[in-house]
Order: structure tokens, then sequence, then C-alpha cells
């Protein structure tokens, strides 16, 4: 059934060289852990993006039930956890999964570090990379507060001081970010905007660079 | 089996259809991966369709008027029912309009309009009929649709104890 409908579509838009394109590709023998079971190392890029697919996935039906505002947002967050089927489930997965993904992107960074696949010509790769860091890192910074329980009020407020200890213009990174003198209502709005549709679309549009550039360049070569 | 025998077999040429490597890969790895995306799928898809699934809590009754101040003509009453409505919980305002019927019953009728829910009004507009503003649908005094609306208008359950009128659950009209 699915042949014949992959099929009758095929025949009118000819998508087959457009996966082909993308699935068909050679994987060399040094990256293959059949071979070499020490190639393990190259499945951390893989597997952070397989995380940031959970965080994508469980952070958008998470969004049915939370409301990022100051009286009501830890109640939501409360009763997603505990009164709806799963939701500790769901809620742990984006729990866990952030933390992951952080581990998981600082093991592919030392994997490419050792190998040298930072190298030209694939300086610009690791320069996105980074950028893909640093946005992981803003991910989770903002998602921290969310819950608005004390330790993310106070993970934040820690947060907004290391940012205005910056000479001269902390002062006002540290009103911008808050949006506002406090952590307070304004913050959590401003927060849960960046969370789930500023980072997120810089996220995707760095993504599709760094596979872009990987495919492009190939995986680097042997040791 | 024999060592005869053994050879024979090796010799002979294959007629069960057997399945290819390519398609026993195929189906290995496409089988778990079918469930490892299921396993990450499934609990956010119950998750999302929990608020089909719960339990519906019936109300209980709530006392409104005194049953001698109830009189042919009906009246807009106010009372208070508790919702839960998620991690929200109110008091919200219900309203009833709450008249005796020729038979002498006390009977509580719901103001939404069962066109498309907006809030209807006794009188007014049309003497002796419910007017809904939105449509224009009308209604009698016992709920029977007269325009616009499918079906008549929905009906309080009406208990009478003590010389009060208590309000349950709503129902389908039951005078029309």
């Amino acid at each position: 059934m699915f042949k014949s409908m992959y099929n009758w579509i095929d025949e009118r838009l000819d998508v087959t060289p457009m996966w082909r394109d993308i699935a068909d590709h050679e994987v060399p023998e040094h990256v293959n852990p059949a071979h070499h079971f020490s190639a393990f190392v190259y499945c951390f890029g893989g597997l952070t993006f397989f995380i940031t697919v959970i965080q994508i996935l469980s952070g958008m039906f998470l969004t049915m039930y939370y409301v990022p505002d100051i009286t009501n947002a830890y109640y939501s967050v409360d009763y997603l956890q505990h009164q709806v089927a799963f939701g500790v489930i769901v809620r742990g997965m984006h729990h866990w999964g952030a933390s992951l993904v952080i581990v998981m992107m600082f093991l592919h960074t030392l994997r490419v570090f050792f190998t040298g696949s930072y190298k030209a010509p694939r300086e610009m790769n690791w320069v996105v990379g980074m950028l893909i860091f640093f946005v992981m890192l803003g991910l989770g910074f903002t998602g921290y507060l969310l819950p608005w329980d004390n330790k993310a009020y106070f993970a934040t407020k820690v947060g907004m001081e290391i940012a205005g200890s910056v000479p001269w213009i902390g002062g006002y990174i540290k009103e911008l970010l808050a949006g506002g003198t406090i952590v307070g209502a304004q913050t959590l709005t401003r927060f849960f905007a960046i969370h789930v549709f500023f980072l997120p679309g810089v996220l995707l549009t760095l993504l599709a660079a760094h596979f872009f550039m990987i495919r492009k360049q190939g995986i680097s070569g042997p040791l | 089996m024999s060592h005869n025998e053994q050879q024979e077999s090796a010799h002979k040429p294959v007629k069960r259809k057997e399945m290819s490597r390519r398609q026993f890969l195929s189906y290995t790895l496409g089988g778990a991966t079918a469930f490892m995306a299921g396993g990450v799928v499934l609990p956010m898809l119950r998750f999302a369709v929990d608020p089909i699934l719960v339990k519906k809590e019936e109300g209980g009754f709530v006392k409104v008027i005194e049953e001698s101040k109830v009189t042919a003509e009906p009246q807009q009453v106010g009372f208070k029912v508790h919702q839960v409505d998620g991690w929200y919980e109110s008091d919200p305002k219900m309203e009833a309009y709450i008249a005796k019927g020729e038979d002498g019953k006390v009977f509580a009728l719901s103001p939404v309009c069962k066109h498309l829910g907006c809030t209807i009004g006794w009188g007014g507009e049309s003497p002796n009929e419910y007017h809904c503003p939105c449509h224009g649908a009308r209604y009698t005094k016992d709920g029977k649709n007269l325009k616009v609306a499918p079906k008549p208008l929905d009906e309080y359950e009406v208990k009478i104890e003590n010389g009060w009128v208590y309000l349950g659950p709503l129902q389908a009209n039951t005078r029309v």
C-alpha cells in the first residue's frame, strides 16, 4: 500500500532523486563502528541532533498546558506534571534532555577537536558549531526560569547579576534581559518568547548550515 | 543426519521463499526505529489527548431561590458554581430562568441559546418569549424553539427542599 502510494506521488513529482540526494552517501570505514568500534565517537553529533528533536517535540507538547504568567506558571507546571497522564514523562524528557543535549554536544565538540576535524577547509563549520553551542546555552538559561519556582527565580537572578557585571554596558544588558528593573512578570514572558520562538528559529537555521556544510565537505579523513 | 544426506541437501536447489538479507535488515532496522519513535511520541500523544479522557465531574445541587418567590413569569436568577479548570479554580456566576409552569411545577431553563451559544433574554423585543440577540432565535416560556434554533432550551435539574429551589446539572428539555 505504502509502495503504491509512494509510486503515485513519485510519478507526478519525481521525488526519488531528492531524497536519494540526501540519504545516499558514503560512510567511510573509519567512522563506521562496525569496522572499528572506537568509531562510536562519531555518533555524538547525530545523538545531539536526536535529542534536539526530542526537545522540540516535547517542548511543543508542554506548551499545550504551560502558561508564562507569574501567578499561573508554577500551577500550570504542577498541573501538567501531576494531573495530566504521562505529564511526568513528557516534562521528564524535556528536563533530562536539556542536560543530555549539553553533554552530547560537549562530547561531539571533544571528538571534533581531538580528530582535528575543525581544520581547513572546515573552519566555518567549527564556528557555526560554536554558535549552536551558545544558542543551546541560551535555551538552557531561558528555559530554566519558566517553571517559576524558587530555583528558577534565583538562578535567573544570579544570571542577571553576571550579565550586569559586564563593564560599561552591563546595566543595559541586565535591564534588556529582564524587561525591566526586576525579575518578574515581564522577564517571564520575555524568556518564554526567547525560549520558544527566537532561539529555536536561530537554532534551526544554524543546524541547516551545519548539516549543509558537512554534506558539502564530507567527513574529515582518518587520524 | 548422515554425512551423505548432508552433502545431498547442500546440492539441492533452494525452494523455500527465503527472506533476503536486505529485506531482513530493513525489517529489523525499521522495526527498531518504529519502536523507538513510538516510545518517544506515544507518551506525548497521550499527554495531548488527556482532556478528552479525564472523568467529567458531575456538579452537585446549588440553592438559588425561595420556592414562594417563583412566579409564572420567568425570573432571571444568578447563582455560583465551583469550577475547576485545569490549574485554575473559580466560582463563576451562572444564570437560569426560573418559572412555574401551567402544571404548577417549578422549572429552570439555561439561558444559553441552542443555535450558537449566545445568551438569551426574557421578553423585551418579543413579549412572553425568550429572544436571542445574536441571530434572532425565539423560544416559548417552556423553552420550545420557535425560530432559528434547532433544539429547545436546556433545563436544569430542579430539587425543592425546605421551601428552597436547588438547581442541579443541565439536561435536555423535558417540557416540550
